[in-house]
C-alpha cells in the first residue's frame, strides 16, 4: 500500500504543480504550455483511476489516509482520506478537468496559458476539498479554490464579468466564514478540528440549530438552493465556457458534498428537526425555478436555471430519510434517496457540462447565448445536433441516459416519505422535458434563422472528441448505474446509521 | 542605585542601534550628494547588524534591569526583531523613491533609525517613564519624517495635523498615567500591577484606577488609530510621502501592540474585566468603519489607512480575549499585518516614477498584462488582507476569531467576519483593477520589468506572506513560547 497511500496528495499537487509549470512556460512558445497543462490533466485523470481501481467496496471507513502535523500550536492537520461518498467526485474532477483544457484549446485565444493553469490550480484544490478530512484543511481548499474562479470568470469572461465575479466571489465568502465560526466553536469544544471527530461529538439541541443555519448558509450558497441561488445565473453567463462547466459540473457538488460530510453527521438532531424545511426549499427549487428555466432567452440562463432545479433533487434526495425515518422508524429504503443524490450529482457532472459545452460551440461560432439568434442550426450543424438532441434527453432524464437514474431514485424515495413530495418531485420530469427540449427546438430545429447560421461549420476533430467522450459517460452510466452506486453503498449505509443516533 | 555593567549587554541592541544612528548621523555630513547610496547601505547595515544583536542575546528567562524601568523578555525580543527586519524592508523599498523626489537625505534615514529605537525602547519598557521616553522617541521622529517634503502642502498639513493630535494622545496617555500613579504610587508597571491586585476591595481607589485606565486606553487608541481615535490616520497616511507612509503603517503597529501588551495586560492586568469592555467597543468600531468608509476611497493609500484601521480592530480581538492564547494570536496578528500592510504600501512605492504618484486605483488598471508577476504579488497581498486561505492573513484572522470564541464572545466573531466580508470588496476591486481593466489609452501607466531592490524586495515579501499562509506554524509557535 506504500505506493497508494500518498495517492490524495498526487492527486492535489500534480495538478498544482502542471499548474505553475503552465505558467511558467507561458505563451511565448507557442501550443507548448497547452500540452504541458492537458498532460498534468491526463496525468491527474490516470492518478483519478488508480484512485478508483485500489478503492475497496466493502467499507465504510475512511481510505488511502494521509495523516501529517501540519500547524502544531492550533492543532490542525494534514489529514486526507476518501470515503464511498467522495471519492467518486475526486475521478469527476480529474476527468472534467482534461474536458476543460480540451475544450478551451483554440477557443481562449487571450492568455492561454495563465487560463489553463488557473484550471489546473483549481482542480487541485477542489481534489482537496473532497479529501480533507480536517476542518480546516477543508475549509483552505474550499476558500482557495475560488480566487482561480475568481479570475476565470473576471478575466475571460461575458461583458459583465466583473459584475458577476465579484457577485460570485461575495456570496460564496459570507456564506463560508459563518461555517468557519461554526468549526471553531467546535474546536473550543472538542480541541480538534479532524471531521470525523466531529461525527461522534455530543451537542446540544441549540448549539445543533445554529451550527446547522452556518452550514446551511455555506453550503446552500454553494449548491446552490433558493433563494440564494442568484449569484449562479449571472457567474454562469459571463463565465468562459470552461469556468460554467466547472462551476456546474463540479463547484455545486461541493456544496451538496457538504452537507452529507458536515450538516447530517455533525448535527443530525437539527436536520431532523428541519428536514420539513429543507424539503420544502428543495421542492421550491425543483418546481420554481423550473419554471424559471422555461422563460429564459438567453442559453445559458437556461441551462442554469436547470442547473438549479436538478441540484434541488440531490438536497431533496438527502432529506428524505429523515421523514422516512420518523414514519417507519427505520432506515430501511432510506439509502434509495441519498444514492439517488449521489448518482444525480454525478450525472448531472456530466451533463451540464455537455450541455454547457454544446452552448459553447455556438457562441464561438456566432458569439452570442440568446435563443432567438439561432434556429435551423441542424442544417448547417448535423452532426452538433444529434450530440446537443442526446444531452438534452438527458438532461431531460430519458431513460437510458443518466440523467433518469438519479432523478428515478430519488422519486422512488420520495414515495416512501410522502404522495405528494413525490408528486412534486416528479413534475420536474414534464418541467425538464419542457424547457431544454423546447430550447433545442429553437436552436436547432426549424428553417435557418439567419444568415450567421447559415454559415456555420459542423464541430471539429476537438469538439467531436470531447462531446464524444461526455457523450459515452452519460450513456455508460445511463445503461449500467451499478459500479458508481455500489461505491457508494457502505458509505451511504453507515451515514444513515450515524445520523440516526442523537446526539443530544 | 547600584550600576551593574553586566546589565549592559541585556540593552546591547538598543545601545548598538544608537550608536550606529550615530555613525550614520556623522557620515552622512561627509559624503557628497552622489555618493548618499553609502548613507542608505550604512542605515540598512545598522537595523540588519542590530536584529543579529538582538538574536544573539535572545532566549533565557526575562530580566528586570535598571531598577525595574527595562525588561527584556521573550516578547519583546521576536517583536524588537521583526520590527527590525520589517523596517529594513521599508528601507529597501523607498530608497529609488526617494532619489525620485530628493528626499534621499541623510535626516529620512537618521529619523528612521531613531523612530526604530524608540519602538524598541518603548518594547522593553517595565516602568511607565520608560514606555512614555520610547513613545515619544518613536512618535517625533515619525512627525518629522512627514513633514520631510518641506515644499508640499499636504505633507506639510498632515505633519501638523499628525503632531496636535499625536501631542494631544501623549497628553491624555500622560494624565492616565499620573492618575495611576496617584492610585498605587508606582510607575513600575510590575509594581502597578501587584498593588492593583492588592486593593480590589477599595471602591474609592477602584474610581480613580478606572478613571486613569479610560485615559490610558484613549491614549493607547489614538496611537494605534482605532475607532473613535482614528482621525489622523487617513490623512497622514496619505499626505505623507509613500516612503514615510510605508514606514508607519508598518512596525509601529508591532510596537503599538507591545505598547498595549505593556499597559495593559503587564501593568493593568487586575482590571482585565474593564479593559476588555472597552477594548470591545474599540474593536467593533474600529471593524465596522474601518471596513465600511474603505469602499468609498479611491486613493489607495486612504484605502489601505482606512482598511488599517479595520485590521486595528482585528488586532483588538486577541487582546481583548485576555487570555495567553489571545494575546500570541494578536502578536501574530500585529506581525503579519506589518508585513503584509509593508508589501501593499511597498508596491506603491514601486510603481511611482519621477513626477508620477501612483497611488490613485485606476492607476492599477491593466497591470497583469503589463507585468504579469507583480500583479501576481499584488494579488497575493490583496487576498491576504481580506483573509482569504492560503495567505497568512487567513490564520491571523483565524487565530483571534479563534480567541474570541473561546472566551464565549461568539456574536463579536460573527460581527467581525460580517465586516470582513464588507472588506473583502474592496479588496477584490483593487484585483478587479489589476486584473480585469484594461489601461486607458495614453494614460501614465505604471511599468516595471527592471530587477530593482524595490521589486525584489516586493516578490521576497509577497512569498513570505504566502509561506506563512502554507506554514503559519513556525511563526506561531514563536509567539507562543514569546508569551508562553
Amino acid at each position: 500500500m506504500d505506493s497508494s497511500s500518498n495517492i490524495l496528495s498526487l492527486l492535489i499537487w500534480v495538478p498544482i504543480v502542471g499548474g505553475l509549470l503552465t505558467l511558467a512556460v507561458g505563451d511565448r512558445r507557442g501550443a507548448m504550455g497547452r500540452v504541458t497543462a492537458l498532460a498534468f490533466a491526463i496525468i491527474t485523470l490516470l492518478i483519478s483511476l488508480s484512485l478508483w481501481n485500489g478503492f475497496d467496496r466493502s467499507t465504510h471507513l475512511m481510505q488511502f489516509v494521509e495523516l501529517i502535523p501540519w500547524i502544531e500550536p492550533f492543532n490542525i492537520n494534514y489529514h486526507l482520506g476518501v470515503d464511498g461518498i467522495s471519492m467518486p467526485f475526486i475521478v469527476l474532477t480529474s476527468f472534467i478537468t482534461v474536458i476543460v483544457v480540451i475544450a478551451g484549446w483554440e477557443v481562449i485565444q487571450d492568455r492561454n496559458s495563465q487560463y489553463m493553469a488557473a484550471f489546473l490550480i483549481m482542480t487541485g484544490l477542489m481534489n482537496g476539498v473532497f479529501a480533507a478530512l480536517d476542518a480546516i484543511l477543508f475549509y483552505i481548499f474550499w476558500e482557495a479554490m475560488l480566487i482561480p474562479m475568481f479570475i476565470i470568470i473576471g478575466v475571460w469572461g461575458g461583458p459583465k464579468r466583473v459584475y458577476a465575479t465579484i457577485k460570485f466571489f461575495l456570496y460564496t465568502f459570507l456564506g463560508s466564514v459563518f461555517m468557519l465560526i461554526s468549526l471553531l466553536w467546535l474546536y473550543s469544544e472538542s480541541n480538534t478540528f479532524s471531521i470525523l471527530a466531529y461525527h461522534d461529538l455530543k451537542i446540544g439541541m441549540t448549539a445543533q440549530m445554529l451550527i446547522f443555519f452556518a452550514f446551511l448558509l455555506a453550503f446552500a450558497v454553494k449548491v446552490p438552493m433558493w433563494p440564494v441561488h442568484t449569484w449562479l445565473p449571472d457567474a454562469h453567463v459571463e463565465a468562459p465556457t470552461g469556468g460554467s462547466v466547472v462551476l456546474a459540473a463540479i463547484m455545486l457538488k461541493m456544496g451538496a458534498y457538504g452537507f452529507l460530510r458536515f450538516s447530517l453527521p455533525i448535527v443530525p438532531d437539527a436536520s431532523s428537526e428541519l428536514d420539513t424545511f429543507m424539503i420544502t426549499l428543495s421542492l421550491i427549487a425543483v418546481v420554481y425555478i423550473g419554471f424559471v428555466a422555461l422563460v429564459q432567452q438567453d442559453m445559458k440562463k437556461l441551462i442554469a436555471y436547470s442547473s438549479i432545479s436538478h441540484m434541488g433533487f440531490v438536497t431533496l434526495g438527502f432529506f428524505i430519510p429523515f421523514m422516512i425515518f420518523k414514519q417507519s422508524g427505520s432506515m430501511e429504503g432510506a439509502a434509495i434517496g441519498v444514492e439517488g443524490a449521489l448518482a444525480q450529482m454525478i450525472s448531472h457532472g456530466f451533463i451540464s457540462a455537455a450541455m454547457f459545452l454544446s452552448v459553447g460551440v455556438l457562441y464561438d461560432r456566432l458569439h452570442s447565448r440568446e435563443i432567438g439568434d439561432y434556429g435551423g442550426v441542424a442544417n448547417t450543424m448535423p452532426a452538433f445536433a444529434a450530440f446537443m438532441l442526446f444531452f438534452s434527453m438527458a438532461n431531460a432524464g430519458l431513460p437510458g441516459t443518466s440523467g433518469f437514474v438519479g432523478e428515478f431514485m430519488v422519486i422512488l424515495g420520495s414515495f416512501r416519505a410522502n404522495f405528494w413530495i413525490a408528486f412534486l418531485a416528479a413534475s420536474t420530469l414534464i418541467l425538464g422535458a419542457a424547457y431544454t427540449l423546447w430550447m433545442y427546438k429553437r436552436v436547432v430545429y426549424g428553417k435557418i434563422g439567419n444568415d450567421g447560421v447559415a454559415g456555420l461549420s459542423d464541430m471539429n476533430k476537438r469538439e467531436f472528441l470531447m462531446m464524444a467522450i461526455l457523450a459515452a459517460a452519460v450513456l455508460a452510466m445511463g445503461l449500467y448505474p451499478a459500479p458508481v452506486i455500489d461505491v457508494m453503498h457502505a458509505s451511504v449505509d453507515h451515514l444513515l446509521q450515524q445520523i440516526t443516533i442523537s446526539k443530544l | 542605585m547600584n550600576f551593574d555593567t553586566s546589565q549592559l549587554t541585556a540593552v546591547a541592541p538598543e545601545i548598538t542601534l544608537l550608536t550606529l544612528a550615530c555613525v550614520v548621523l556623522l557620515v552622512d555630513l561627509f559624503v557628497k550628494e552622489e555618493s548618499r547610496i553609502i548613507t542608505g547601505l550604512l542605515t540598512i547595515g545598522s537595523l540588519l547588524v542590530t536584529a543579529i544583536v538582538v538574536y544573539a542575546g535572545m532566549g533565557g528567562e526575562s530580566q528586570l534591569l535598571f531598577s525595574g524601568s527595562i525588561v527584556r523578555d521573550p516578547m519583546g525580543d521576536v517583536l524588537k526583531i521583526a520590527m527590525l527586519l520589517i523596517t529594513t524592508m521599508v528601507f529597501l523599498y523607498s530608497g529609488e523613491y526617494q532619489k525620485e523626489r530628493d528626499l534621499y537625505r541623510g535626516e529620512y534615514f537618521v529619523l528612521g533609525l531613531f523612530g526604530v529605537l524608540g519602538m524598541m525602547i518603548l518594547t522593553s519598557a517595565h516602568s511607565f517613564l520608560t514606555l512614555y521616553l520610547g513613545l515619544e522617541l518613536m512618535s517625533l521622529s515619525m512627525y518629522a519624517m512627514v513633514a520631510l517634503q518641506r515644499d508640499e502642502a499636504r505633507a506639510s498639513e498632515a505633519a501638523m495635523k499628525y503632531f496636535v493630535l499625536g501631542a494631544l494622545a501623549s497628553g491624555m496617555l500622560l494624565y492616565g498615567i499620573s492618575m495611576l500613579y496617584g492610585a498605587t504610587g508606582t510607575l513600575d508597571i510590575g509594581e502597578v500591577a501587584k498593588a492593583i491586585e492588592g486593593q480590589s476591595g477599595n471602591s474609592d481607589l477602584n474610581l480613580v484606577l478606572i478613571f486613569g485606565l479610560v485615559f490610558v486606553v484613549s491614549g493607547i487608541a489614538f496611537k494605534l488609530g482605532a475607532v473613535p481615535f482614528h482621525m489622523w490616520v487617513p490623512d497622514v497616511y496619505h499626505g505623507a510621502p509613500t516612503s514615510v507612509t510605508t514606514y508607519i503603517a508598518s512596525a509601529p503597529k508591532i510596537a503599538a501592540f507591545a505598547m498595549v501588551m505593556r499597559l495593559l495586560v503587564d501593568g493593568l492586568h487586575g482590571m482585565v474585566v474593564d479593559w476588555q469592555q472597552m477594548l470591545i467597543i474599540l474593536a467593533l468600531l474600529s471593524m465596522a468603519l474601518g471596513n465600511v468608509i474603505a469602499i468609498a476611497q479611491t486613493n489607495l493609500k486612504r484605502m489601505l489607512a482606512y482598511s488599517g484601521i479595520s485590521h486595528i480592530g482585528f488586532l483588538l480581538l486577541g487582546v481583548l480575549s485576555g487570555t495567553e492564547a489571545g494575546y500570541e494570536s494578536s502578536m501574530f496578528y500585529a506581525i503579519t499585518y506589518a508585513l503584509t500592510s509593508a508589501g501593499a504600501f511597498g508596491m506603491i512605492l514601486l510603481m511611482s516614477r519621477k513626477g508620477f504618484e501612483a497611488e490613485e486605483l485606476t492607476d492599477y488598471r491593466g497591470l497583469s498584462k503589463r507585468n504579469p508577476w507583480y500583479a501576481l504579488m499584488m494579488l497575493i497581498l490583496m487576498f491576504s488582507m481580506a483573509g482569504v486561505p492560503p495567505t497568512v492573513g487567513f490564520y491571523a484572522k483565524l487565530a483571534v476569531l479563534q480567541q474570541v470564541i473561546t472566551v464565549e464572545l461568539v456574536w463579536l466573531a460573527i460581527a467581525a467576519v460580517f465586516f470582513s466580508i464588507i472588506g473583502a470588496f474592496y479588496y477584490l476591486r483593487v484585483i478587479k483593477m489589476v486584473y480585469f481593466d484594461e489601461a486607458e489609452e495614453g494614460s501614465r501607466g505604471i511599468e516595471c520589468d527592471d530587477l530593482s531592490p524595490a521589486g525584489i524586495t516586493l516578490s521576497v515579501n509577497a512569498l513570505v506572506v504566502l509561506g506563512l499562509g502554507l506554514f503559519p506554524g513556525a511563526l506561531m509557535m514563536l509567539c507562543q513560547t514569546a508569551i508562553g
